[in-house]
């Protein structure tokens, strides 16, 4: 169709796609900086294969089929196997792909930054965290505190941390403990707590119990509590870490269980992941966490929704 | 059958032998969490609204819905009669169940009945209707605070705006979705 033609589709997909622009190229600083930051500390960039045999066994992520393979949920596996092989400062930012996951805040297609660390522990992931968003709003040019959806957002350090078990007393209409026992975390969670966390600056959500921590090592300094981490700012969940399981079987007996259940109720059974069982002995202590890109340009670019981050969404293609 | 992971605007689903329409959708989902689909539907019978929290495991099963074209026929003790066009049987509805469409029903307008497990619980009009004017004063000219618009009122009992050449006995088409003034019958 030649130039100037009456395409209304056209004209108003070329408006929508102009109208992102502040938040586009904000998104494309936002990712060179965070690599500037990784590369600066000493971290080795690293691409792993999104086309993968065997996706980590959880109960609750769905992977994409893609002929007789699957498009991977997150490049967590193959990262460690890098790890176990000696690679001990590995970054990656990627496309990552989970079934049926659409919402405001969710996109089937996302962007995630990972990053792992050998002979480290969840803590000093937390102080990691502080620095890089410290670097990013350095890099860009914006003010430690910025607003947020008419708030205000306080990305100075430190970063509190509250516990899953305060997090409940202050803001959950049902105990913990009732409610892991009812099932109803997930939902509590969500509903309940989510909407008061982060504000008004960021804040580290830990001490998990065990069962919510399918990959995390067991605490040394809280008995009972997994060593993971969520990070929320202004009541987004913003990544997730851990201090990782490096005990083959134990790994092993969680994956069989979260593969159980998915049988149970219906799911893609995946293959077990072997070649990252076998290289678990070889895994030094470490520490990993998964940032989801698309949410820290939302929250840095004061956008409540994910689809003004990115340049087209499901439904535009 | 239906899948949490079906929902959205508009499904229809049966909860405690109810059918419900979905008409409003929020997915969230904690990272390493279950799925999370809250949701407001509309009781497609009573049509109260009630808010329900699904997780991925929960199923639904489909309403029994069916559309059939009826004739609307006549009003009686509160209760409105449609014939169906294909079997003549005979269909009621309550002035609940008919609303506002009340205002556009005339003896043989043709209808779309909502029928679930055979029994009528609402109707969906065409989106245009002719009705005859039944009552228009004269336009009061420098009437600036109503505009170039005067009420009239519809055999229905209906009244709304329309422009001010519009004079009893004339017959007007309405959007029945805005309920506004189309046109002038010719």
């Amino acid at each position: 169709m030649s130039p100037g033609s009456n395409d209304i589709f056209s004209q108003k997909e070329r408006q929508a796609l102009a109208a992102k622009g502040t938040a586009l190229r904000r998104r494309a600083a936002i990712i060179q900086a965070v690599r500037r930051y990784f590369i600066e500390k000493g971290y080795l960039e690293v691409e792993t294969p999104s086309l993968i045999p065997a996706p980590a066994p959880e109960l609750h992520i769905d992977a994409v089929r893609a002929g007789g393979l699957f498009l991977h949920t997150s490049p967590e596996l193959c990262m460690k196997r890098l790890l176990a092989a000696g690679y001990p400062r590995i970054f990656q930012i990627c496309k990552c792909f989970r079934q049926g996951e659409r919402g405001a805040r969710h996109l089937p297609e996302f962007t995630l930054l990972e990053w792992y660390r050998a002979e480290t522990d969840y803590l000093e992931l937390m102080d990691e965290c502080e620095d890089m968003v410290a670097f990013v709003l350095e890099e860009l040019g914006l003010p430690p505190v910025l607003e947020f959806q008419g708030k205000a957002l306080d990305l100075q350090r430190p970063w509190p941390r509250v516990t899953v078990q305060e997090a409940f007393e202050r803001y959950a209409s049902a105990p913990l403990e009732q409610v892991l026992a009812d099932g109803r975390f997930d939902e509590i969670l969500a509903f309940d707590i989510e909407p008061s966390l982060g504000f008004p600056k960021p804040v580290f959500l830990h001490h998990y119990p065990p069962a919510l921590a399918a990959l995390a090592r067991l605490s040394r300094h809280a008995p009972g509590c997994a060593e993971r981490f969520e990070l929320y700012a202004a009541g987004l969940e913003l990544a997730n870490a851990f201090s990782e399981l490096t005990d083959p079987d134990e790994q092993k007996a969680r994956f069989e269980m979260e593969l159980a259940k998915r049988k149970e109720q219906d799911k893609t059974v995946y293959p077990m992941p072997e070649k990252f069982l076998r290289s678990l002995p070889f895994m030094p202590e470490s520490a990993g966490i998964a940032l989801g890109m698309d949410r820290l340009v939302m929250l840095l670019s004061n956008q409540k929704e994910i689809d003004p981050v990115v340049c087209f969404t499901p439904e535009e293609l | 059958m239906y899948n949490a992971s079906d929902l959205r605007k508009g499904l229809k689903i049966l909860i405690d032998k109810e059918p419900y329409v979905v008409v409003d959708f929020q997915f969230t989902k904690p990272g390493k969490g279950q799925a999370l689909y809250r949701c407001k539907l509309r009781n497609m019978i009573n049509g109260i609204m009630i808010d329900r929290t699904y997780r991925s495991v929960d199923s639904f099963e489909s309403a029994n819905l069916e559309q059939r074209k009826m004739q609307y026929l006549y009003n009686q003790e509160g209760h409105f009669y449609f014939m169906d066009l294909q079997s003549y049987d005979q269909s009621a509805l309550s002035a609940e169940q008919v609303g506002d469409a009340k205002n556009y029903l005339i003896d043989n307008l043709e209808v779309d009945v909502l029928l679930f497990d055979g029994r009528p619980i609402g109707l969906t009009l065409p989106n245009f209707v002719d009705l005859l004017v039944t009552r228009a004063d004269p336009w009061a000219k420098g009437d600036s605070v109503a505009g170039d618009s005067k009420p009239v009122t519809l055999e229905t009992g209906y009244t709304l705006r329309v422009p001010p050449f519009i004079e009893e006995g004339i017959k007007i088409t309405v959007d029945t979705r805005t309920g506004e003034y189309v046109t002038r019958v010719k």
